[in-house]
């Protein structure tokens, strides 16, 4: 209604003696008033999401960078295999105490007196304590460089880390931070030396679940994501085309009709965790499909997706003309060959926005993943959509209840990673939009 | 033969029989195309629909039919000992055989020799194979176990051959059928449409399937807590029994999460009416274009956003805001810098949820306000009113049904919301008035129930469905007169 002239109501400066006082200035004010509370009313929208993005963004760009050191690891076989018993037990490689190589290789790095059990501890904290599987493999896939000294890049311990991103306040009280001053000088000794460094943390992208926030990733989580995206894309798609073609062109104008189409109204406006609720008694407790298994998470969000589909799809079928029909069925093509051939590539547009759309919706739904119990602690990834799994917005929440601060970082770096994912569907199917859009 | 295995079979016996039903009509109509009723391709599905389809139907029903029949059968040969025992212990004894016979498949034969003549510990030897097993196996299970195993595999074999039977039948019956005046394609697109209403009707499976779940569900849970102290009890603390013991069963009191629920609802739409309504009519009566196309999309990004984010944004920046504020405010009244908001309360869950319902409220409040006719603006501007008299006193009372139902869409939506909730409410049930306080609400409690391991008879997790029922129905009703509103409206001006 924006193209209505505005009122150019001029009120006259020279004083008309027998005009009536009709309140114009009080009028004016009230109008003025209206409209800056219209305009203060988008600011503060747009200033809440700018606040939202920003406390993402600022709190997780961190997690996108993680402090290693790289140190000469001595895989020394007194370590590994003092009883020279690995040709004959295969477990002596898995069982072996890694974590010692990288502790001495450290102590040996900074020159600490190996007998100072207290600096040596101090030291030890520095490094994860995921070196263990991370030596483990490296020895379990090439067991010859037993007895080789070879450079390694091992992780940082989260609090090294955060302290190194600059996140501790290092003027608190020694004993009340878990860095300790000791550690933050040989920290900024490795750091000088080059040994100590940031760089582009591949890691979140790979790794599984972890107690240990350096060591914990979205990796397994978005393979279970895929696998849902997926299920979801391949049920919901032609089933809601199927349903939508059905209601819209064919359906016969009747109570039955009427009653499926108020129904997917409200489906699409019934909260998701009530999906949860129907995906944990009927696939779950009922069909007996796996728990936490993302061909049920998949199921569920098929039938939270359908409603949104249907409807973008009937919309898409209802914006092609009638004459693209009748033109069709002039020439003798059966109604079906009609819909197939004619109307359905006309809609296709219009059907992929919806569809994108809803995956997106669905790509972050996470209350009823949880009731089917997707809230697993895994580790990792699922070679199949019958094993367990997780999803990147479950373990967003998972991380969320985590204390410890490091996590806060991870958890707003999964969030960019899942606003990313998001931001680049919706572009999809904005352009989709631009691209092949028809006025008729 | 395995399942997969099977279909893959069927799948290509259905290719086979589209080019046989392809190449026969070919040859019935001499090759001249224009004779045929229907082009080849139709003859081709016709026999191959008739390939694969009732194949797949026999394949379904099987599948879902013989494990319940192997069961039963299987259950009336346990020993009578067991039988007499009631449906529990014989469900118990069932599934420890279905976990032996697992195991038996695992083992060779002069293991399971052993595990007979007694000399080898069942327990033991099936655990040496990844099998675990619930409590000492018996005699009479192995037995048993060998009975479910070899009548498995008979029911694959007998279901493989007739499946593939049926499949070959049915080409073979379609391909006869196959002539030159023959109507392949009205056959196909029958089943097409036949298709098409399956599709849609699954809409409907979903509320039957939501509705029954939940109604089989909540049903259990009252017939071992009463309606009554459900919905009017005023304490909510289900303790969780020890698994087995009995006698623990706590309070189910509906009320403190229903008053949480409304309350933090409440604080929402408090918040998100007046913005997300101001926007909207900013939007509609005086934005120009060029901003409209802007700011519109922008304050719909809030709505593309996972609520977990938000629960998020509430649990580390909002919570914790309205915290150090109340403290400061507090020190800056009375001296002590005590902080009068709890980070986790209704407020903190309100302003978040609010924040996330400012594009619902404004969305379909534009679309309400752009529909009233042009007719009714001009009427008023033209008698000399000012464009926020017009909007005043013309426009939303014309309006107002429609933002109403928009309204009710929205507080649905706030009433359903889980994720912010459930970070940002807190865990406490009680009733209390303070906006200040933790409250929490009833999808919280739903989650809560439900995550971790769990049995389903307890009434500890069996309440969740009496909540998720209750939750569906104030939303459905919610939903209905507000799409019966908006629908009514629309009518009014087309």
């Amino acid at each position: 209604m924006t193209d209505v002239a505005s009122p150019t109501v001029r009120v006259s400066t020279r004083p008309a003696e027998s005009r009536r006082d009709i309140g114009i200035k009080r009028r004016y004010a009230a109008e003025r008033r209206f409209r800056a509370y219209g305009i203060s009313a988008i600011v503060i929208g747009l200033f809440f999401l700018a606040v939202l993005v920003w406390s993402v963004v600022s709190k997780g760009y961190t997690a996108f960078q993680q402090t290693t050191i790289t140190l000469p690891i001595e895989f020394s076989e007194k370590v590994i295999d003092p009883k020279n018993e690995r040709a004959t037990d295969p477990k002596q490689l898995q069982t072996a105490n890694y974590p010692v190589l990288a502790r001495d290789a450290l102590v040996k790095r900074l020159g600490i007196d190996p007998k100072k059990r207290p600096l040596v501890k101090q030291a030890n904290d520095m490094v994860s304590d995921s070196v263990r599987t991370q030596l483990r493999d490296i020895v379990v896939a090439d067991p010859s460089v037993i007895g080789k000294t070879i450079p390694v890049t091992l992780l940082a311990d989260a609090n090294i880390d955060s302290a190194f991103k600059g996140q501790i306040d290092l003027t608190v009280e020694e004993s009340k931070r878990k860095v300790k001053d000791q550690q933050v000088a040989w920290m900024n000794e490795l750091a000088e030396a080059g040994v100590l460094k940031k760089s582009f943390n591949t890691g979140i992208f790979s790794f599984g679940a972890s107690s240990r926030p350096e060591a914990a990733g979205v990796g397994v989580a978005l393979v279970g994501s895929a696998y849902m995206m997926l299920i979801v894309l391949v049920l919901s798609l032609p089933i809601g085309v199927a349903a939508s073609i059905y209601l819209e062109e064919f359906a016969p104008k009747n109570r039955l009709t009427d009653l499926i189409e108020v129904n997917i109204n409200n489906l699409a406006a019934v909260p998701s965790i009530v999906y949860g609720l129907l995906g944990l008694a009927v696939f779950v407790n009922f069909a007996g499909m796996p728990r936490s298994a993302a061909l049920v998470g998949g199921l569920v969000l098929t039938l939270m997706t359908l409603p949104t589909i249907i409807i973008a799809t009937r919309a898409a079928l209802k914006a092609v003309p009638p004459s693209i029909r009748s033109a069709a069925l002039g020439l003798g093509a059966s109604k079906m060959q009609t819909i197939f051939h004619h109307v359905l590539p006309l809609a296709m547009p219009g059907i992929l926005t919806g569809t994108i759309i809803g995956l997106a919706h669905a790509l972050g739904e996470t209350a009823p993943l949880l009731l089917i119990g997707m809230v697993a602690f895994v580790v990792d990834y699922p070679g199949s959509p019958l094993e367990p799994s997780t999803a990147l917005p479950v373990q967003i929440y998972m991380w969320a209840n985590e204390a410890e601060r490091a996590f806060v970082e991870r958890t707003s770096g999964a969030i960019i990673i899942l606003l990313i994912f998001l931001v680049i569907m919706n572009l999809g199917a904005i352009l989709l939009r631009r691209r092949f859009e028809r006025r008729w | 033969m395995s399942t997969s295995l099977l279909l893959l079979i069927i799948a290509l016996i259905g290719i086979g029989a589209y080019f046989a039903g392809r190449a026969r009509s070919l040859t019935r109509s001499g090759n001249k195309l224009a004779t045929l009723h229907s082009l080849p391709g139709y003859h081709g599905s016709y026999v191959a629909i008739w390939a694969v389809l009732p194949a797949l139907l026999v394949l379904a029903g099987w599948l879902i039919a013989s494990p319940i029949y192997i069961d039963s059968a299987v259950r009336s040969t346990l020993p009578d000992a067991v039988q007499s025992q009631g449906d529990a212990t014989v469900q118990l004894a069932l599934g420890q055989v279905k976990a032996v016979a697992t195991g038996l498949n695992r083992l060779d034969a002069t293991e399971i020799e052993t595990i007979k003549d007694g000399s080898a510990n069942l327990r033991e030897t099936l655990a040496a194979r990844g099998v675990a097993l619930a409590g000492e196996g018996q005699p009479f299970m192995v037995e048993a176990a060998e009975r479910f195993n070899a009548m498995r595999l008979y029911s694959r074999w007998l279901m493989s051959a007739v499946v593939l039977l049926v499949a070959i039948a049915g080409g073979l019956y379609a391909i006869r059928n196959v002539t030159a005046r023959f109507r392949a394609r009205n056959q196909v697109e029958r089943v097409m449409l036949g298709s098409l209403v399956v599709a849609s009707s699954i809409a409907i499976l979903t509320t039957i399937g939501i509705i029954g779940s939940m109604l089989s569900e909540a049903g259990r849970f009252f017939s071992m807590v009463s309606p009554a102290e459900f919905f009017f009890g005023t304490v909510w603390d289900p303790r969780f029994a020890a698994a087995g013991s009995e006698g623990a069963s706590g309070q189910f009191g509906l009320l403190p999460l229903l008053g949480g629920t409304l309350y933090i609802a409440f604080v929402a739409m408090a918040f998100a009416v007046p913005i997300g309504l101001f926007a909207a009519i900013y939007m509609a009566e005086y934005a120009s274009p060029r901003l409209r196309s802007i700011a519109k999309p922008l304050l719909e990004v809030l709505a593309g956003i996972p609520t977990i984010v938000y629960g998020f944004f509430a649990l580390v920046t909002v919570g914790p805001f309205l915290r150090d504020i109340s403290a400061q405010l507090n020190g800056l009244i009375t001296g002590n810098y005590q902080n009068f908001i709890q980070a986790q309360s209704v407020l903190t869950a309100g302003i978040v949820m609010g924040i996330m319902l400012i594009p619902f409220v404004s969305s379909l409040s534009d679309d309400i306000i752009t529909q009233v006719p042009r007719a009714l603006r001009d009427g008023s501007l033209g008698l000399g009113a000012t464009r926020s008299e017009t909007v005043k006193k013309v426009i939303l009372p014309a309006a107002l049904p429609g933002i109403v139902g928009a309204l009710l869409l929205t507080a649905s939506r706030a009433v359903g919301e889980t994720m912010i909730v459930v970070l940002a409410a807190g865990v406490a049930a009680r009733m209390q008035i303070n906006p200040f306080e933790p409250m929490t609400t009833v999808t919280v409690k739903i989650v809560h129930q439900l995550t971790g391991d769990l049995e389903f008879t307890s009434p500890q997790t069996l309440v969740a469905f009496a909540l998720g029922i209750t939750l569906f129905v104030i939303t459905l009703a919610l939903n209905i007169y507000a799409l019966y509103i908006v629908r009514k409206y629309r009518e009014q001006y087309e």
